[in-house]
């Protein structure tokens, strides 16, 4: 005789999710309100906002610090990603072929543990270009020094290759935890018919691999078009806005110039190109799922 | 078990393994080697694997256990650095929010997973599209809220946004609790229990596994947190670690930065997630597992 009448938690459903609505709708939904309105008016903090209409994005558009930001941001997630995941899913298939070692997993992992502005310090000093440790190993080849952090050149590559330091493990790891899900007999008929690791990387890994390949590839995409904590450590959007990525710029433009309204709208142009590869994300999530079935 | 015969490529394999370990530890090497080196030696020994007169003063008078005199001849810039305290203020801020978000999302998970109640959907799928949200767009409007608030400079400012909920950590539990057998709660309605009842005494116990993998997931993103720390907590007294390192790098002179200092701040900051690695290192590589593949 159960659900003689239906159930209805109402009550107590209300309790459970107090804490979490209180903090969604004063530290989320608020702020988004708010955020969308400054984005029309002239705040700076110091006034009383007053509506200006689009004028905030049309000036966007017309200023050409905000172009340059979203291309120095684009050529770092170029960077970055590119040799993120082609090293992380190298690493990935050897650890999957040769070993489970979790001493091994949790040595990459390390440098992810680390905090964003440790590593941008730690990388300074070994990049130094006086006394750095890189420096003096080009020295010995006969090379250098390259001032890779102060050179406008080598600036934002030498970011895009720290936090491909700090990320490639991690990364590493999610792809590893994907292909234990490739059942391991395909590999042994493989390895029985004469394939050689590199077909059998190409035929069986990657194929089935792709929907997580995916996912971690635009998650990654999306964490690193949100670069901040390195620069703002290191060189702080320096030499000659080289490394003056769009969320430096936001920050300067609200917390150095107060023009809170104009960094809201510039905030909003980013939300929407990351919306868009959001949906990207998706649309490749269902475009693959079949593909482990 | 497939077998391991030891074959060119395989040798290959695991060489290319071990450089890329080299590659991953050697900094953290070079950062405590150089935090062991006196600042006196700098121009002279900054080449060796391993300092020529080794030293702890660098962490002593990081950690403020010296005078100002004894930290400006260690090759400080005389500025009081207190990185005892800093470690602390870190901790406790990790601890606040992991604790209490971890409890409150597993509330909510559980109630958007088992509860029944007009609007669950719609409620869940608001609460989901924050994850689509860049941090700075909400960063901005809330920082002027916690101003006007007045907890600029307080603990309670520099968690509020947090300390509540998180979308993902909701998405998560949510997923876990959906997974979870329904018998025996249902044994446990039949014994009287209510909502409250079953929570506590049946679905918490049963999720310890996830519950500290998000824990644990929440502490390492709270360790590394920056720039909202940098914008609410700038005071001395509430200074965290990461904070600290930044302001400790723009109070050390430009054409000479003090990195043998420096060098022992990081590898303080870098010690607490470290013991956390050694100790629950098999939980965080599979947590990896988990939230991975969502």
């Amino acid at each position: 005789m159960r659900a003689t009448k239906r159930r209805d938690d109402r009550r107590a459903a209300w309790w459970f999710l107090l804490p979490v609505l209180v903090g969604f709708a004063v530290f989320y939904g608020y702020p988004a309100v708010r955020g969308l309105w400054y984005s029309v008016t002239d705040y700076t903090m110091l006034n009383t906002p007053s509506y200006v209409g689009a004028e905030n994005y049309t000036e966007l558009m017309r200023d050409g610090e905000f172009w340059h930001s979203l291309l120095v941001t684009g050529w770092y997630v170029v960077l970055n990603i590119g040799s993120q995941t082609l090293l992380a899913l190298g690493i990935a298939a050897l650890m999957h072929r040769l070993t489970r070692s979790v001493v091994l997993r949790a040595t990459l992992l390390l440098p992810w543990l680390v905090p964003n502005v440790t590593i941008g310090l730690l990388w300074m000093w070994l990049l130094d270009t006086n006394l750095g440790f890189l420096n003096h190993l080009l020295g010995t080849l006969g090379l250098g020094p390259v001032g890779f952090l102060s050179d406008a050149t080598w600036a934002m590559p030498s970011i895009a290759a720290i936090n491909t330091w700090a990320y490639t493990g991690y990364t590493a790891l999610l792809l590893y935890a994907g292909m234990l899900q490739i059942p391991q007999h395909l590999y042994e008929s493989a390895a029985i018919d004469g394939a050689n690791e590199w077909r059998m990387f190409r035929r069986i890994t990657l194929p089935l691999l792709r929907p997580v390949l995916a996912l971690v590839l635009v998650v990654s995409l999306i964490g690193s078009f949100q670069i901040f904590d390195t620069i703002a450590v290191t060189t702080k959007g320096d030499p000659v806005g080289a490394t003056r990525a769009i969320y430096f710029f936001i920050y300067e433009e609200a917390f150095r110039f107060f023009h809170l309204g104009y960094a809201a709208a510039a905030a909003i142009c980013l939300a929407l190109i990351l919306g868009v590869l959001t949906v990207i994300q998706m649309r490749l999530l269902r475009a693959s799922r079949s593909d482990l079935a | 078990m497939r077998r391991k015969r030891v074959t060119p490529s395989r040798i290959v394999g695991w060489a290319v393994l071990a450089a890329i370990v080299v590659v991953s530890v050697f900094p953290f090497w070079w950062m405590v080697r150089t935090a062991l080196t006196p600042a006196a030696d700098m121009y002279t020994d900054h080449t060796g694997l391993l300092p020529d007169h080794p030293t702890i003063v660098n962490f002593t008078r990081v950690l403020g256990l010296t005078t100002e005199a004894e930290a400006r001849a260690a090759g400080g810039s005389g500025a009081h650095v207190d990185f005892a305290r800093y470690l602390l203020n870190s901790i406790v801020y990790c601890a606040l929010i992991a604790g209490f978000q971890t409890l409150f999302c597993a509330m909510a998970g559980y109630a958007f997973a088992r509860l029944r109640f007009p609007g669950r959907d719609l409620v869940f799928g608001i609460l989901i599209s924050a994850l689509m949200v860049p941090p700075i767009f909400t960063l901005l409007p809330n920082f002027v809220f916690v101003k006007e608030l007045d907890l600029i400079n307080t603990m309670a400012g520099m968690v509020a946004p947090t300390i509540l909920m998180t979308p993902f950590a909701v998405f998560f539990l949510r997923q876990f609790f959906l997974s979870l057998p329904r018998d025996v709660e249902e044994a446990a309605i039949l014994d009287g229990n209510g909502p409250w009842g079953i929570f506590w005494r049946i679905a918490l116990p049963m999720s310890r596994g996830p519950l500290i993998t998000i824990g644990l997931t929440t502490i390492v993103w709270a360790w590394k947190d920056y720039l909202w720390p940098l914008l609410v907590g700038r005071s001395e007294e509430n200074r965290l670690v990461t904070v600290a390192l930044g302001v400790f790098l723009q109070q050390s002179p430009n054409t000479q930065p003090d990195w043998t200092g420096l060098m022992a701040a990081s590898t303080l900051s870098v010690l607490p997630v470290l013991v956390l690695l050694v100790f629950m290192g098999r939980r965080l590589v599979q947590s990896l597992n988990f939230t991975g593949s969502k």
